[in-house]
């Protein structure tokens, strides 16, 4: 995430990163994920699912902050993410300090 | 939940004799029978019962509610049935057209009810505040689809309080809305009426579930094909639909669910019918005439018998306390040991119908019609307890 | 076909045996569920569930009517007490169970034409009694499990098979109509507002009254292709474009025409005695000692309360 300074909590604090889960096979391909993703973790996928529809997949799994869009949208029970353990920090380098 | 005891002991059941009308003493039985949710919309000759509820279900612990129409009454002791409670609704006949399709809703999902109808002369709107029987045809057909009712008929005040604790009791052992089809004449008539001690009162609990909850199947049946329930609220996480449905309860739209789900529902009743039908005899054997006949018009036969009678004729008399199931096998008996079958009935021959299809032509079938508004004049059953004798 | 589909996409893993976090809520066995591609139903359903997770009420106590339609399968698909009743008729049936049991927390699940159509009676009454319930409706504008009919929410102008040169009739603002009978909780959003729509019904469910949200939703299948609005995806950016939330908005103003702008929020929420509150109050006034309060449902024989 890309912030126009600094937060001043930086050190310590770190924005959420998830993992997103998808059962592909559930997915009706309608693609509210994909366009409401608010970082642009998914694409359609080039394949078809079991269904004849092509699901989403993950194409930026770094950028996912778990904030659950996809989840809460897809109308299939098809897609959600989680928590991810393993934090990355944001690109501090990116924001001069304050 | 806790079930606080009634503030007066004897509020629940006014045991003692009393002077009630036919629609006052429905309220009775309803309470005796431990109905405590009523949801109806007023219509005469009908109201009566739900003034007396609305007056009397404060005293006992129960919920009235008057509904916005006939369609919202029936479909709301559906949701009482499936709530908890023991439920009714009282209607005429221009309500009970309203709440057809909703009674098939309580057939299909397998709902305990009582569905009264204070019948009245139609058909539209017909005679509102004069009696007929036009409505038989109608309990038993007219919601869509196939399907077994179980509909009573009382003669009397005091059959209108039996009577409606046997509905209530047939409603929870066979899990359908039973049809308690009165008439104006009895709904407005009134006769002593006596309540018994509520000891004495042979009420019969719903037919709860008591096994594991991980195995409760809402549509499973034991050798009587009828299932057992639960409630709605006690985390059995239930699904009813009226589709056809599996065991499960889970709609399922082929031919081969709705053979196995319609089935049952029609042959929980036909199977248990020996179980459900009630008929009052009198004086049949050796009879050459009997006289069928249900609701008032069994109390204006008795007259027309006894009229019979002192001319030396030999008639008995039926009378059917359950008008549905029709009581076809007695009545193909009796086509074959009498000259005649005669049916008194206020409309232009319904039930008469299903007595010449039972009597197959083995006797002779008089139809004694009427287009209701009034009683038959006992004269006329007796000119065809004479036709019926020659 | 089916190596590539089970291959993790590059760089992330793509997951086939796990399971969703909703599905201890759903009725697995039933899943798929009927709804079209890009419908909006399963977005409501799945933002519904979230919300019972979230509320105050045990799990056990909440119950789900539909009537008909293609939003009357909802209750098919929530693993909760669950009833599909007649055309129109959730409302009343809901009454019933309500009052039966006063413990339940009775949602109403159902669309436009069953609750403002055909059950239009019951909506208005269940509103001015303020029968303590939750009332989601979904609405698509059309009749859709028919095959695209219009109905009394259709905007003028919408073209649907009974109304092919365009539907001529006045529609109902839904909201207006359930907040003038006196729905004491009265919210809308559409499909795409999901976090505001979760929040709303958590609220909604928490609520003691008559709460309604109504959800505005795509029918890519028959509304908008009738209408050449494209998929539901073109809905949710024409929802996206046209959506002005305006909490507490006057109801007489947030109508909604064809490809107009659309108003959501919460417009009411206040407090007034529910239709058990009064009868109990009432009762116990005037029929004084003698009054006993309904005793509840019968009790099971096993001893569950």
């Amino acid at each position: 995430m890309k912030y126009w300074r600094r937060p001043l909590d930086a050190d310590h604090c770190r924005s959420p990163h998830g993992i997103v889960h998808i059962i592909i096979n559930r997915c009706k391909g309608c693609g509210f994920c994909i366009n409401y993703c608010p970082k642009q973790v998914l694409e359609f996928s080039r394949h078809f699912n079991r269904k004849g529809y092509h699901p989403p997949v993950v194409v930026k799994p770094e950028a996912c902050v778990d904030c659950g869009l996809c989840g809460a949208i897809c109308p299939e029970f098809a897609i959600w993410s989680t928590p991810n353990p393993e934090c990355i920090l944001d690109e501090p380098a990116e924001a001069k300090p304050a | 939940m806790s079930r606080p005891k009634p503030s007066q002991p004897d509020a629940t059941v006014l045991t003692g004799a009393h002077y009630l009308d036919g629609d006052e003493a429905c309220a009775e039985g309803a309470i005796a029978a431990g109905c405590r949710f009523f949801a109806g919309y007023p219509i005469t000759p009908s109201t009566e019962i739900a003034e007396r509820i609305a007056s009397r279900f404060p005293l006992v612990g129960g919920t009235f509610i008057q509904m916005e129409d006939e369609l919202a009454s029936m479909a709301a002791i559906l949701g009482g049935a499936w709530g908890g409670a023991k439920a009714m609704t009282v209607t005429s006949g221009p309500g009970f057209s309203l709440m057809m399709e909703n009674i098939g809703l309580g057939i299909m999902t397998e709902t305990p009810c009582v569905v009264v109808n204070v019948q009245r002369g139609g058909p539209s709107t017909g005679l509102p505040t004069l009696t007929g029987q036009q409505d038989m045809m109608q309990a038993r057909w007219g919601s869509h689809g196939d399907y077994e009712v179980i509909a009573l008929s009382p003669s009397s005040p005091q059959e209108c309080f039996d009577l409606t604790i046997t509905a209530f009791g047939l409603s929870e052992r066979y899990r359908l809305p039973v049809l308690f089809m009165m008439d104006e004449c009895v709904g407005h008539m009134t006769e002593k009426v006596v309540i018994p001690p509520a000891e004495d009162i042979p009420v019969i609990e719903r037919r709860w579930y008591r096994g594991p909850k991980e195995s409760y199947l809402p549509y499973q049946a034991g050798p009587d094909k009828v299932p057992d329930m639960v409630r709605a609220g006690d985390d059995y996480r239930i699904h009813i639909t009226g589709l056809t449905h599996d065991e499960r309860g889970y709609p399922v739209i082929n031919a081969a669910c709705q053979s196995v789900c319609v089935s049952r529902l029609v042959d929980k009743i036909r199977d248990n019918a020996g179980d459900i039908v009630i008929t009052d005899e009198e004086a049949v054997d050796g009879a050459d005439v009997v006289v069928v006949s249900y609701g008032i018009s069994y109390r204006v036969a008795t007259r027309a018998i006894a009229l019979a009678r002192a001319e030396g004729i030999k008639v008995g008399s039926v009378r059917l306390v359950t008008v549905w199931p029709f009581p076809e096998a007695r009545i193909a008996e009796l086509s074959r040991k009498v000259k005649a079958l005669v049916m008194p009935e206020i409309n232009l021959g319904q039930m008469y119908r299903e007595l010449q299809r039972a009597a197959a032509g083995n006797c002779r079938t008089l139809l004694i019609p009427h287009c209701g508004g009034w009683v038959h004049d006992p004269n006329d059953v007796l000119a065809a307890i004479r036709e019926g004798a020659k | 076909m089916s190596e590539l589909l089970t291959t993790p996409a590059p760089g992330g893993p793509v997951v086939e045996e796990e399971r969703h976090p909703h599905e201890p809520f759903l009725r697995m066995d039933r899943i798929p569920h009927i709804w079209c591609s890009t419908c909006g139903l399963g977005t409501v359903l799945n933002c519904y569930i979230t919300a019972i997770q979230r509320s105050s009420v045990p799990r056990a106590d909440h119950t789900i009517v539909s009537g008909i339609g293609c939003t009357g399968r909802a209750a098919g698909y929530v693993k909760i007490d669950s009833f599909h009743t007649t055309h129109g008729r959730a409302l009343p049936f809901a009454t019933g169970l309500k009052l039966a049991n006063p413990r339940l927390k009775v949602t109403v699940f159902s669309g436009d034409g069953d609750l403002v159509a055909i059950g239009g009676n019951h909506l208005i009454h269940a509103a001015r009694r303020n029968m303590d319930m939750t009332v989601i409706c979904v609405n698509n504008f059309n009749y859709a499990m028919t095959g695209g009919q219009f109905g009394p929410t259709t905007p003028e102008g919408a073209k649907l098979t009974t109304a092919p040169y365009g539907s001529y009739e006045h529609p109902f603002n839904i909201p207006f109509l359930v907040d003038s009978c006196g729905a004491t909780y009265v919210a809308r959003w559409t499909s795409l507002h999901v976090r505001e729509m979760i929040e709303t019904l958590v609220e909604a469910l928490n609520h003691r009254g008559f709460s309604f949200v109504e959800v505005i939703s795509p029918c890519p299948t028959v509304y908008a292709r009738r209408n050449r609005l494209g998929t539901g995806l073109d809905l949710l950016k024409y929802y996206h474009d046209s959506a002005e939330v305006r909490h507490g908005a006057d109801t007489r103003d947030v109508d909604i025409s064809f490809k107009g702008r659309i108003i959501v929020g919460r417009f009411v929420q206040r407090c007034k005695p529910t239709y058990l509150d009064t009868m109990d109050a009432a009762l116990g006034r005037s029929v004084g000692k003698e009054f006993v309060c309904y005793e509840g449902p019968m009790q099971a024989s096993d001893g569950r309360s």
